[in-house]
């Protein structure tokens, strides 16, 4: 079984990168295929959709603002359940795709002990052993799989409300929201730590690349494995280096304020 | 659907902000008594409601019984339902008028996600409002009497109007007009309480059904629907629920923990915005240009300057 997905897989990545490509320029490195960066967008347009739909129902104040996106109340309703399945779909492709790399390791036990430091920004490179995912993104991703499942399940149980009990309907209303509110949560997050938290991750998801020093800083133990090299050497290499052009470029600096007689910053008093 | 000059509306489904006009109309609730102990299940009420309606006709079932159909139908709303009982050794047959019980405490409209698909008027009649329905079904969970129907070519939710657009003109339901025994009473739901307690207390006193009394469900706040049954101790012999309830999904889940729920994911908006402002971004390392060790805090130099 997991050797025909595996098969599948493989054969789905080569036949994505035969009609899209992905350019990896210097200094940077293959993030995600053009494989897993469609079924990326499957599954958000999908879940976006899923969402504005299903909060337009979900909270009559919402109503009035999001029914109309969809054509009014009716259509939203009509199309709700159509998004959602579209969704689970989607995932089921991405979770096979990314089910390896997601397993969950001690390593992410580690890194989810850490988690106030890394909310803090207390270190300035992640741990040694962080890999291609770490524990927060495993996190989310098993966070969907529970939630996508919950709203299976009970999206169709809602569905097909004519042959279901009527409280077994109105339990599934409630897991449903339960489901909404835990992917919502994981969503605000992922988006954030995808755009502004992490500068330079977001490419990974359209040009499929990121630069070494956004692997060998967030993902250093990935860095080692598609490279070979050392993250931290090759951090303290580079940082050197900088520190040197820096002291350069200052000294050539103070040499031409000397030439054009700037007298020196003052403290601002 | 009804004049709504002639209602005044008291309650609408989903609707954010309040009812305009509530309450200020002095309105009398009405309410249909049923008298199950002289019903002969003669269907002539089904037969008015579906005249008044304009239903189309439908195909009935037959499954060895008298009635009609299994249950109401979006074309059908009301239905007599026979049940066969014992007494004494002796066959009891019940005969009950089955449709909409327009409860004070409306399950289909607590459930309903839709603004204004259903609405409560003063008068405590529930009317659903087709052109604001969305078709979700979740007032078919919501009602404790199975009323509600979908009608899968309008993708809609039909039910008993409690002939609101007759009653608005002051005349009594189809249903009341058509029966030939007088089992049906319509008016004040104080009127029909008084007399339904009163024709329990002769049932109970003069004809030796001890237990014979009103059916008006306090759980669900009463019901302009009333009823009196020869037995009150169990009304599931009529098939109706002895203690109707709203499911929590549709009440404490929908008016707490949902505005709660989106109370959350906003501080979740707001808690990312200010870990953004002040925590700020995670570079790649090392930065460039390199980040200055200590800065120079001007304002701190400058208070130090004082004498």
């Amino acid at each position: 079984m997991s050797a025909l997905v595996e098969r599948f897989d493989q054969r789905a990545r080569r036949e994505a990168d035969r009609i899209g490509s992905t350019v990896v320029h210097r200094g940077e490195l293959l993030r995600h295929p053009v494989y897993t960066r469609v079924l990326h967008w499957l599954v958000a347009i999908s879940f976006i959709l899923s969402l504005l739909s299903g909060f337009a129902i979900y909270s009559p104040t919402l109503f009035k603002f999001l029914a109309p996106l969809f054509g009014g109340g009716p259509r939203t309703r009509l199309l709700h359940p159509w998004f959602g399945l579209f969704f689970n779909i989607f995932f089921l492709f991405q979770f096979l795709n990314w089910l390896t790399p997601m397993l969950w390791t001690e390593v992410d036990t580690r890194w989810l002990k850490r988690i106030k430091r890394y909310t803090t920004n207390e270190d300035k490179v992640e741990p040694p052993d962080v890999g291609f995912f770490n524990g927060g993104q495993k996190l989310y991703f098993w966070a969907i799989v529970l939630s996508g499942l919950l709203f299976l399940i009970t999206g169709l149980l809602m569905w097909f409300d004519d042959v279901v009990p009527r409280w077994i309907v109105a339990v599934s209303y409630v897991v449903h929201d339960l489901a909404a509110l835990l992917m919502l949560a994981g969503f605000i997050i992922h988006i954030y730590e995808g755009t502004a938290a992490i500068p330079g991750t977001f490419r990974a998801m359209t040009n499929g690349t990121v630069t070494q020093k956004w692997a060998w800083t967030h993902h250093p133990a990935w860095y080692r494995d598609v490279t070979g090299r050392d993250p931290s050497e090759d951090l303290e290499r580079v940082r050197r280096r900088q520190a040197e052009r820096a002291r350069t470029l200052e000294m050539w600096e103070r040499q031409q304020d000397e030439r054009e007689k700037v007298p020196p910053p003052t403290t601002g008093t | 659907m009804s004049n709504p000059q002639t209602f005044q509306i008291q309650e609408i489904s989903a609707h954010p902000g309040s009812v305009p006009g509530q309450g200020t109309q002095r309105a009398v609730e009405v309410c249909k008594y049923i008298d199950v102990t002289t019903c002969i299940g003669c269907k002539a009420c089904e037969v008015a409601c579906v005249e008044w309606n304009d239903h189309p006709f439908r195909e009935t079932t037959f499954d060895n019984t008298y009635q009609t159909m299994p249950s109401t139908e979006w074309n059908y709303w009301n239905l007599i339902k026979f049940a066969e009982d014992e007494r004494d050794g002796n066959l009891m047959w019940l005969m009950r008028k089955d449709q909409c019980m327009h409860c004070e405490d409306p399950g289909c409209l607590r459930a309903c996600p839709a603004d204004g698909a259903i609405i409560k008027y003063e008068n405590g009649i529930v009317d659903f409002q087709q052109e604001n329905c969305i078709g979700c079904g979740y007032c078919i969970s919501g009602c404790p009497f199975d009323i509600p129907k979908f009608n899968e070519k309008t993708k809609k939710v039909y039910k008993c109007t409690l002939c609101s657009d007759r009653v608005g003109e002051g005349l009594e339901p189809a249903c009341i007009k058509a029966c030939p025994t007088g089992c049906l009473h319509f008016g004040t739901k104080d009127d029909m309480v008084q007399i339904a307690n009163t024709r329990a207390k002769q049932l109970r006193e003069e004809s030796g059904f001890a237990d014979a009394g009103v059916y008006d469900p306090q759980s669900i706040g009463g019901t302009h629907v009333i009823y009196v049954l020869h037995d009150i101790k169990r009304p599931q012999r009529y098939g109706l629920p002895a203690n109707p309830v709203i499911p929590p999904s549709y009440t404490y889940w929908k008016w707490l923990a949902k505005p709660t729920g989106l109370l959350m994911a906003g501080l979740g908006l707001l808690a990312v915005f200010f870990h953004r402002v002040s925590v700020g971004p995670m570079l790649p390392q090392p930065e460039d240009p390199a980040p200055i060790e200590r800065q120079p805090d001007i304002l701190e130099a400058k208070r130090k300057e004082q004498p």
